[in-house]
């Protein structure tokens, strides 16, 4: 039979790595095909490839049958091929017909752009497909699963019969992402073929026809839902046995140890990004802040790390006011940071792995005599540290962004549990990491908080927070709008509250 | 939430200093200045008399005032506003109304007390001002053609100069006006060719690049003027011809003066501006340059060429800057002087911010500074009682104010000043 869309011996290499190794990969008419893979398989490769983002070094495309050469993004489009890339390729200042017409626009009197027809064609895609948009509102104002909607309108309006979605649920709360689930089902069901690239085993089995795992470039296997389990597809994708669930007791909470009064915090474009959070942290209890992305939680863990100034509200730890502390006298309160963007806030990238292992204490005893910086004692605790986090290095003076972002994490967890800590604030500690580094960093943070470390835990996954958390407060517009014992929470609970659902109604 | 919920709060930071309170404050200390110095040194018994040009025959119509009770009017009048905005803190759009009010009874005011005992006239200024608004539209209209699709481009002043002396230097030679112009427009865009290689191929910093742009026009021009222009065997070129000059247009009464005695360079920046507005704003070319502006990545997603959008834009900026350079040499003064740009290239960029990086606001920003030089040069002539260096800063003061964002909250492109390169 003739696929849609095959793929055969594609590689395609980068200096010093194999991102696609020989892969094969055929994409039926009409099915949703998951492509599964940890960060860093080949996936996006793979795609980039098929989108004419990237040329491959090896291998052949053919679209129902007949082979193609796609040298840039025109040619994928003129081949029917869609893309709704993981960053949303909007603009936030137009609108959503200006976004969707752009690059074939439709003109009258020759040269005037004409909004009115092309508002007209995507009414009728909206129709079509049931996704519904309004064409004059500006992208800026939508919702992100509205935003996406767009997206998918856009590859729509260029006529895609093949789309792409790269991760599209990661910025989507649960209720979004089934209405995206959906809507993938009814544009499989018009004749649209899917690929759908995701690392999360649980949408696998909510929407795939077939699954494709791949694992270092290379295709583990194919297989079908019916065929597989969680725990043989995360088998597949990691390559050995992994513990889904976090193996923990239930906390012992003490005294509160961080306390948040009606603390207001601005963004960067000047408006309110937290707006009158209150809530506290006890010792030896992990305190999980859940929410879509862009709610006030980055400016939040700002706040409280003393890298965004307060208007207002109270910030204590331990009973001590550091409302609009430095940075340093918060962190010398006993306060870890594992912050959200690692490479911007974690670490200097072109520092060596010692001196970035003492980024928070270099100025004391035994690194720093007076103003002289000891060397030998910065890397004799360079590679005691290295051994005991399993921080995969040649040397303790290679440049730290030369690790694999599972060791530079690594890396920022051992500098800041290299001291006695009474608190822990961790924003999205996993993001972007392998298994292997994200089940270690789980363990840590457990093992913080059974020593009496409160631990605030930032993530939008939310399966991290219900795997980690003791508490859970849901964020939502800059607000802690509920505050539920872990225990009881349920995914569509949550689900609700993190758009902005209270159970008094809206 | 808004500046006064904030002050409620005991806990937290008051944010006192608010653009309203700013101006309020502003301006109340700009109306005790005015009644101060109005009471202290005029004499009761002046007049103001401003002139509206001849409308139908000579001598003059002119509006008589007198100047102390007018400037006690106006001076009250700031005040009022100037406490309103301090103490009510309207919201943004009342602000803006009471920005461009006060800023408009300044402007009387300032007119009023020059005219005292002597006479000035209204329709003329508004003549110079367009016409000294000129080189500052067309340069506002080059850097708004570069920001738009991301390359910021402060070489304007040197695209300008350069174009000034080439152009000069080819219609003293050609004896030949239009050749000279077309030479200035060239080399307005060869130079911008230069800071379009640095700045899409070796992404090389927009503002370094620019800034070499400027010293080598310094060079260029200079070598220029020296070795071509101080010594040569042809008579001067003269200056381009009025438009209009000979025609019934030309002899209507104050429109006539204001709309149509003008060179040609005055009549391309006012058909450029509405151009350029509607091909950024109305057309295939102009939407994808203000993607490419914005967020070049999701261009190029959809099957746009970043860098021949950009590309093609810089060049074009730089033969309208070009354009600019021209009404210099070949409009105004009739030769070429070293530096004869005067940072002009510089205002334009004021003038492009202060319309938020669209053409018609930036035109209006343009005739502002325009109508400052024009205020200028009246104030000399009339050998008004403020030093001349004063009204000479104003320009400058209106653009740090414009910047400062005193005039509202301006957003350039997302992407302004970013390189962009392939995946």
């Amino acid at each position: 039979m003739t696929f849609a869309l095959e793929m055969r011996g594609i590689t395609k290499r980068f200096p010093g790595v194999l991102a696609n190794d020989h892969i094969d990969f055929a994409l039926e008419t009409g099915e949703i095909h998951c492509l599964l893979g940890e960060n860093g398989a080949g996936k996006s490769t793979l795609m980039n490839i098929l989108y004419g983002l990237y040329r491959p070094d090896e291998g052949h495309i053919f679209l129902d049958g007949r082979e193609v050469h796609i040298s840039s993004p025109t040619d994928a489009i003129r081949l029917g091929i869609g893309m709704v890339h993981q960053h949303f390729m909007l603009i936030p200042v137009m609108t959503v017909a200006e976004n969707i017409m752009l690059g074939t626009e439709i003109v009258k009197n020759g040269f005037v752009l004409d909004q009115d027809t092309a508002a007209q064609r995507i009414r009728e895609i909206s129709h079509q497909y049931g996704l519904e948009v309004d064409p004059s509102a500006y992208i800026k104002d939508l919702p992100v699963g509205l935003q996406q909607r767009v997206e998918i309108v856009k590859a729509l309006y260029r006529q895609a019969s093949i789309l792409i979605l790269d991760e599209p649920t990661a910025v989507l709360i649960p209720q979004e992402a089934d209405d995206l689930f959906t809507i993938m089902r009814e544009l499989a069901k018009q004749g649209k073929s899917i690929i759908f690239i995701t690392h999360k085993l649980g949408e696998v089995f909510a929407v795939a026809d077939r699954i494709t795992v791949l694992r270092n470039g290379r295709v583990v296997g194919t297989t079908r839902p019916s065929d597989a389990t969680q725990s043989s597809l995360a088998a597949m994708m990691v390559g050995r046995e992994v513990i889904l669930t976090v193996d923990r007791r239930p906390a012992q909470p003490g005294d509160i140890v961080l306390e948040v009064r009606d603390l207001k915090v601005l963004d960067d474009r000047g408006s309110m990004a937290v707006n009158g959070a209150s809530f506290e942290v006890r010792a030896g209890e992990v305190l999980g802040i859940a929410g879509v992305q862009g709610n006030g939680q980055t400016e939040l863990v700002e706040a409280l790390t003393g890298l965004r100034p307060t208007i207002a509200g109270r910030v204590s730890i331990d009973g001590v006011d550091v409302t609009n502390a430095s940075p340093r006298r918060i962190s010398e309160q006993g306060v870890a940071h594992i912050p959200e963007d690692r490479h911007e806030h974690g670490m200097v990238g072109s520092y060596p792995v010692a001196d970035n292992l003492v980024l928070n204490t270099y100025y004391r005893q035994p690194f720093a005599r007076g103003a002289i910086l000891d060397h030998r004692a910065i890397e004799e605790h360079a590679w005691r540290l290295v051994h005991e986090f399993d921080i995969r290095t040649p040397s303790v003076y290679m440049p730290a962004s030369n690790l694999s972002g599972g060791n530079q994490q690594k890396m920022i967890v051992a500098r800041e549990f290299s001291r006695p800590i009474k608190l822990l604030i961790a924003a999205q500690p996993t993001r972007g990491l392998d298994v292997g580094s994200i089940e270690f960093i789980h363990k840590r943070l457990v093992q913080a908080r059974d020593q009496g470390v409160a631990v605030l835990l930032v993530s939008a996954e939310l399966d991290e927070i219900m795997s980690l958390a003791d508490r859970i407060a849901v964020m939502y517009k800059g607000q802690i709008i509920a505050t539920l014992d872990a225990t009881q929470a349920e995914r569509a609970t949550l689900g609700l509250l993190m758009a902005g659902v209270t159970s008094h109604g809206a | 939430m808004n500046a006064e919920t904030i002050h409620n709060n005991p806990t937290g930071r008051k944010r006192f200093v608010t653009r309203a309170r700013g101006l309020g404050l502003f301006y109340l200390i700009l109306a005790i200045i005015v009644l101060v110095w109005t009471l202290s040194s005029g004499s009761p018994q002046a007049l103001s008399r401003l002139g509206l040009g001849i409308i139908l025959q000579p001598p003059p119509v002119r509006l008589t005032i007198p100047t102390q009770p007018s400037l006690i009017a106006i001076g009250l009048l700031l005040g009022v506003i100037g406490l309103y905005a301090l103490l009510r803190s309207p919201s943004e759009r009342t602000t803006n109304v009471l920005l461009g009010s006060g800023a408009l009874f300044v402007v009387l005011g300032a007119i009023i007390a020059a005219a005292a005992d002597k006479s000035i006239d209204l329709v003329g200024l508004v003549k110079d001002s367009v016409r000294l608004a000129t080189p500052i539209m067309l340069g506002m209209l080059a850097g708004v053609m570069c920001e738009r699709c991301a390359v910021i481009n402060i070489g304007i002043e040197g695209m300008m100069l350069t174009a000034a002396a080439v152009g000069y230097m080819v219609s003293l030679y050609t004896q030949n006006m239009w050749l000279g112009l077309l030479a200035a427009v060239l080399s307005g865009g060869v130079m911008a060719t230069l800071h379009a290689l640095l700045t899409i191929q070796f992404l090389v910093d927009h503002i370094i690049s620019g800034t070499c742009i400027n010293i080598l026009a310094v060079g260029i021009s200079g070598y220029i003027r020296a070795a071509f222009l101080l010594k040569n065997p042809f008579g001067a070129p003269g200056l381009f011809p009025y438009v209009f000059q000979g025609t019934p247009l030309w002899d209507i009464p104050i429109i006539g003066t204001i709309l149509f005695q003008y060179q040609p360079m005055v009549y391309a920046a006012l058909v450029l501006v509405p151009l350029v507005w509607f091909v950024l704003f109305r057309t295939p070319w102009g939407l994808r340059t203000r993607a490419v502006g914005e967020h070049p990545r999701a261009a190029d997603t959809v099957g746009i060429n970043v860098f021949k959008i950009r590309y093609v834009n810089v060049i074009l900026a730089g033969c309208v800057a070009g354009l600019g350079g021209a009404w210099f040499s070949l409009e105004t003064v009739g030769h070429f002087d070293d530096l004869m740009t005067n940072n002009r290239g510089f205002i334009a960029l004021a003038a492009m911010i202060f319309g938020n990086w669209n053409p018609l606001g930036g035109a209006a920003g343009a005739l502002l500074f325009g109508f400052a030089d024009a205020l200028n040069f009246k104030f000399q002539i009339l050998e008004v009682n403020v030093p001349y260096q004063f009204i000479g800063m104003l320009p400058f003061i209106l653009t740090m104010v414009a910047v400062a964002g005193v005039i509202g909250r301006t957003t350039p492109p997302a992407a302004d000043g970013q390189p962009y390169r392939k995946q």
